[in-house]
């Protein structure tokens, strides 16, 4: 085992009283990937942001190559030899590639920046990395893949020591994954200490010498990667021993309700965004939408709420014949949706609990029928009541609450318009387990109550447990319908894995 | 494919169009309007907006907007015009305006970087504070008579052409504030970070550029070229006046945009702040020469432009985004 | 004239106060009243009241009357504002306004009813074009509206043929002159346009909307908000409050003066909205906030005259004031505040 580069000892960070980072230590190694796991809320980004200078740490010692350093800036830290890349391209689109690559440390010749050498630099640091591209063609012309080496080719440009990539495959597919571990391996074989975060655990396992896990902003363990089976991972970063894993208790698999479905459509598609296909969904039933980010799972509820048009395909609703042709559509329908992006997509973040409650109730009353504010109030009382949502009281203002508050609040906006359909787009994203077992107890109350649902989670166990039905999304399109005996994590995992053995799509 | 304009210079290739079309029109419809005369007055007169729009257009390209320019313009020529009349030399008079103007901006942009103001606000600010001010120094019209200004700026460095024709020293003024503007934000550190800046601001951070240093410089430059026009205004008018140039940083930025600069930021081009210059220039040359129309139609029109160009740049970057 | 008016006038703004403790309106309506005071105690005559005829005369009713142009822009622009937008435009459209009633008046020889009705018209086109361009081509509100600043008061111009039209109607000559109950027309005006404004927009759904649209457009329209007619109509509001206010400018001076017609009201106007609490990023609005706003700008261009201070040289503190406005906006700048103030504290 080589010496740590990085070194980290004992990194406490508090937010406003609260504990994010309580003495975590973390090491990273010359010519190591070592991934870095942990549930939503683990503190794995407090920590990267704390290496990176974006806060500054109330405890603790960061060392690299035995030097203590306190970056205060991103700056800071890339002179001390930490490079860093985000989920999230942080380049200037509007620019070439080379000069992403060369921005704020251009070669200068006479004062004036030295076109020529910031092209073959550019060109240098990407051949580091064993690409070649058009380095004058603007960055917004490339690939979200190709923008994320090129965020890699720039942060190694400086003589970096570390580089951390956080969350970098979310929104890459198969191919481009492998393309980017690739130039992973690359850089690992000369010698670079890799710190990768991600909750990917096929990645984790495919390319990681070693494992640190966080909880609750505490450190659990550092493992390495051979040594741990994944099931013993999973039961780490939740907390959880492995013989309490959920297998075991996952919904009664019901035949589904008879009559006809609330909701079905056919051929059902918009180009370069899904393909074609068909699925519906009784009352009184779960369909769960599986698949990894960016299978189509998304786009299939932003369809089917209206948000996006499709451009073939029928839908009906009820058995009648419908076009929805506008979230407002949708909500006259009496289906609700909840987005994956709670914060840009769903929240009115200054706005209190009780307008962001009864705000899709009021928009389906219409603009002169004022919900009266009695009504607003014991509604909003209700379904704090019911959710068990904790806030100081009605009127706080939405932005206080934690995020499985929030979450439940956004719920409630859409079962105070007493929903027939409900489409919840990883409802358990970003919120603490208790919080999540609340809201999978409210999805087998409503379901009960009549409800249809369709789930969509990048967490099997959860769509497993709580679904009747499964579909399975890969690339696009449509690749398998479980259901009955079939709907267990190991088939649901091998259709979306492609391994073959999945039944084929139900007609 | 390689034959395709790439879509950032699309606008500047229509507003180079309409240039041409408006200049080839004026030309066939009247007799002398192709003559030099015409030419070298469309660079002379329109000195002093050009130069404060190539401040604008640096602004606009970090992602924000400058509404201070025509009080900024006001207030050096009205200063300047005082401070002769009172007996300081030319040249110490213009130089204490640049350093004002370039220390009003850089305050602008203080406010606006540590506060995260908007700027729209804060310059609109600025603007009242500089219009208030130019009365401040004088009230009134001031006209300005020293040999510097009537000898050494109108004769000495005007450049003869023949015996009846020469590039006044504003014209002059103007290509080499385009040039070094264009050299400015081509090829330094300081230009790129400004595109960089209005592209995205985050990512510039995160990129570890001087943003703060930049904003506030951007505005310190701004603030500066608009101190330049105004200087380039005196030596054109011969006097300062508080209150004239009302609006002229409308003018400036239908200039920037009209010349290709994307208002969101990030996207354009000196050199195309002069052709928008130009346009407009023209148009006013248009109507003058046209007799019977009105001025006001110089409003309507340069509205409708930057209407169509604004719409240009939005269509293309909606396509951009889809494909 | 007997002191007890100054006694009654400053108990009822001291109850007005007390009224808007903890409620955001307070803030600015302290800052009116802190200049008021300034004025009763400096300057010489700011407080004289005098009833002539059956109407009121004084310098606070002037303020009154005068600020009825920026109480209206304000209450559209807060509208717009709070959808996360702003209206450059105002302004001009007030020029619109007026030289479509005159022209209606002189040219047409169209009744005085049919010509306010076709001058809230042309406002209201005018408002709809910013609108169009906002919600249907989603083009930033800034740049949006900068068109029509720019190109309406040549359209204003081209409508009045680039004279001042002048007309002796009595009923536009009452909009901008009149008296009612002993006070100025305008007020009256101003207090219906506030009534039905709060009415249509705290007794519908209206507010609701705004503030969702201001609070995250995204997030308005996946709940089902028709979010860009709202925000269209919204402009076209705004055009319809700068169309009342350019009647009441051209009443005012029985005339149409496409060139100094609103010029810079919307300026006042956007500070008069912002001082009144309404954030420029959008969401909550504030239309109480908006009137004291208005006042408070229209008594600091009053005190500034009385003081003898010309009003070219008046901008400078209206520059203080909205870069004050500014800062005390801005979250840096109040944590910095709190800071300084608490410095213990983490």
């Amino acid at each position: 085992m080589s010496l740590p580069v990085l070194e980290a000892r004992g990194i406490t960070k508090r937010f406003a009283g609260v504990t994010a980072l309580d003495g975590v230590d973390f090491n990273a190694r010359a010519g190591e990937v070592h991934a870095l796991m942990g549930e939503n809320g683990a503190g794995k980004s407090t920590l990267i942001k704390v290496l990176t200078g974006a806060y500054a740490r109330d405890e603790g010692t960061v060392r690299v190559g035995g030097e203590p350093i306190a970056p205060r800036c991103t700056g800071d830290a890339e002179a001390a030899g930490i490079a860093t890349v985000y989920q999230e391209v942080n380049l200037i689109p509007d620019l070439s590639v080379a000069e992403n690559i060369g921005l704020g440390r251009q070669p200068l010749r006479w004062g004036c920046i030295h076109w020529r050498a910031v092209r073959d630099r550019a060109r240098r640091a990407l051949a580091r990395l064993g690409l070649t591209l058009d380095v004058d063609q603007p960055l917004s012309t490339c690939s979200i893949a190709v923008q994320q080496l090129v965020a890699v080719a720039r942060a190694l440009d400086v003589s970096a020591r570390v580089l951390i990539l956080d969350e970098p495959t979310s929104s890459l597919d198969e191919r481009e994954v492998g393309e980017l571990f690739a130039v992973i391996r690359r850089l690992r074989a000369d010698g670079m200490a890799i710190v990768l975060v991600t909750h990917f655990l096929d990645q984790v396992y495919a390319i990681s010498d070693r494992i640190t896990v966080l909880r609750n902003g505490r450190l659990v363990g550092e493992f390495a990667a051979a040594d741990l089976p994944r099931l013993e991972l999973v039961s780490h970063m939740l907390g959880r021993p492995c013989d309490e894993l959920p297998a075991a208790g996952r919904a009664a698999a019901s035949l589904p309700p008879p009559g006809a479905p609330l909701l079905a459509v056919r051929d059902f598609g918009r180009k370069n965004v899904l393909r074609p296909l068909d699925l519906h969904v009784h009352a009184g039933e779960v369909l769960g939408l599986a698949g990894l980010l960016g299978s189509g799972r998304t786009e299939l509820a932003r369809l089917l709420f209206g948000i996006d048009r499709p451009d073939c395909g029928e839908m009906k609703v009820a058995g009648h014949l419908t076009k929805i042709r506008s979230p407002g559509a949708s909500l006259r329908l009496r289906f609700g949706f909840t987005p994956e992006d709670r914060k840009t997509q769903a929240l009115l973040p200054n706005l209190s609990v009780r307008e962001n409650l009864i705000v899709a109730l009021q928009v389906r009353r219409g603009l002169w029928r004022r919900v009266p504010r009695a009504e607003q109030d014991q509604l909003t009382a209700r379904f704090i009541q019911a959710l068990g949502i904790k806030a100081s009281g009605p009127e706080q203002a939405i932005k206080h609450l934690s995020g499985g508050n929030q979450q439940k609040v956004l719920l409630a906006r859409w079962l105070a318009t007493e929903p027939r359909l409900l489409i919840l787009d990883e409802p358990t994203r970003g919120i603490d387990v208790g919080a999540q077992a609340d809201l999978e107890r409210l999805l087998a109350e409503l379901r009960a109550q009549g409800l249809a649902l369709i789930f969509i989670s990048s967490e099997i166990s959860e769509l497993v447990r709580n679904s009747q039905r499964i579909i399975v999304l890969r690339d696009h399109a449509k690749v398998a319908e479980l259901a009955g005996g079939e709907v267990e994590e190991s088939t649901v995992m091998r259709a979306i894995a492609d391994e073959g053995g999945a039944p084929p799509p139900h007609g | 494919m390689k034959a395709r304009l790439p879509q950032q210079q699309i606008p500047v290739a229509a507003s180079l169009a309409v240039l041409l079309l408006l200049y080839g029109g004026g030309c066939a419809l009247f007799p002398h309007f192709g003559s030099l005369r015409v030419l070298i007055n469309l660079f002379g007169d329109n000195a002093f907006l050009g130069i404060a729009a190539v401040g604008t257009t640096f602004v606009i390209l970090s992602g924000g907007i400058d509404l201070s320019v025509g009080s900024v313009v006001a207030f050096t020529g009205i200063l300047v015009a005082r401070l002769v009349a009172q007996g300081v030399a030319p040249p110490a008079a213009l130089a204490i305006a640049l350093l004002l103007g370039a220390l009003f901006g850089g305050l602008m942009g203080l406010l606006i970087q540590a506060f995260d103001l908007p700027p729209f606000l804060v310059t609109l600010g600025g603007m009242f504070l500089a219009r208030g001010l130019g009365f401040m120094v004088h009230a009134e019209s001031i006209a300005i008579t020293h040999p510097f200004y009537d000898g050494f700026i109108a004769q000495t460095l005007a450049i003869r052409v023949s015996s009846r024709l020469s590039i006044p020293f504003t014209a002059v003024c103007l290509v080499a504030v385009v040039a070094g503007a264009t050299a400015l934000a081509r090829w330094t550190p300081f230009g790129r970070n400004v595109y960089a800046l209005g592209s995205n601001e985050a990512s510039a951070r995160l990129m570890g550029l001087p943003v703060a240093r930049t904003k506030v410089g951007v505005y310190a430059l701004a603030g500066f070229l608009s101190a330049l026009g105004g200087c380039v205004a005196t030596f054109y008018m011969q006097s300062g006046n508080p209150a004239s140039f009302v609006g002229l940083e409308l003018d400036a930025i239908a200039a920037a945009v009209i010349g290709g600069t994307i208002l969101r930021g990030g996207v354009g081009f000196i050199p195309g702040t002069l052709v928008g210059v130009l346009i407009l220039g023209l148009i006013q040359t248009l109507i003058t020469f046209q007799g019977d129309l009105n001025t006001w139609w110089t409003r309507i029109i340069i509205g409708a432009l930057l209407f169509l160009f604004i719409l240009l740049q939005e269509m293309i970057s909606r396509f951009a985004r889809r494909s | 004239m007997g002191s007890w008016i100054h006694l009654v006038f400053w108990l009822l703004f001291a109850a007005g106060l007390w009224a808007a403790r903890g409620r955001t309106v307070f803030w600015p309506l302290l800052a009116l009243g802190l200049l008021l005071l300034f004025n009763e105690l400096f300057t010489p005559g700011f407080f004289a009241l005098e009833v002539r005829g059956g109407h009121l005369y004084g310098t606070r009713i002037d303020i009154l009357n005068e600020g009825a142009k920026i109480m209206l822009l304000g209450l559209g622009l807060t509208l717009v504002i709070a959808t996360g937008g702003v209206d450059l435009s105002v302004g001009a459209t007030m020029a619109i306004a007026g030289a479509v009633a005159a022209q209606a008046l002189v040219a047409a020889h169209l009744s005085p009813g049919l010509a306010i009705l076709a001058a809230l018209v042309a406002a209201a086109l005018a408002g709809a074009w910013n609108g169009l361009l906002v919600a249907v081509l989603r083009i930033p509100p800034i740049v949006a509206t900068l068109i029509l600043m720019v190109a309406g008061r040549g359209i204003a111009q081209l409508i009045t043929g680039g004279q001042i039209i002048t007309f002796a109607d009595p009923v536009l000559g009452y909009l901008g002159n009149g008296w009612f109950l002993g006070l100025p027309f305008t007020l009256t005006v101003v207090l219906l346009a506030f009534g039905l404004t709060a009415l249509l927009t705290r007794r519908t759904a209206l507010g609701l909307f705004i503030e969702a649209i201001g609070e995250s457009e995204t997030a308005s329209r996946y709940t089902g908000l028709p979010a860009r007619t709202v925000k269209f109509f919204v402009y076209v509001f705004s055009g319809v409050c700068a169309g009342v206010a350019g009647l009441i400018a051209a009443g005012n001076i029985h005339s149409a003066d496409a060139n100094h017609a609103g010029l810079y009201l919307e300026l006042d106007a956007i500070i008069a909205a912002v001082v009144g609490g309404t954030s420029l990023a959008g969401g909550r609005f504030y239309l109480a906030g908006a009137l004291v706003g208005a006042l408070l700008m229209q008594t600091l261009t009053t005190t500034l005259y009385a003081l003898n201070v010309s009003a070219d040289v008046a901008t400078v503190p209206k520059a203080l004031v909205i870069l004050a406005a500014c800062l005390l906006q801005s979250p840096q700048f109040r944590a910095r505040l709190t800071r300084r103030k608490s410095p213990g504290a983490a």
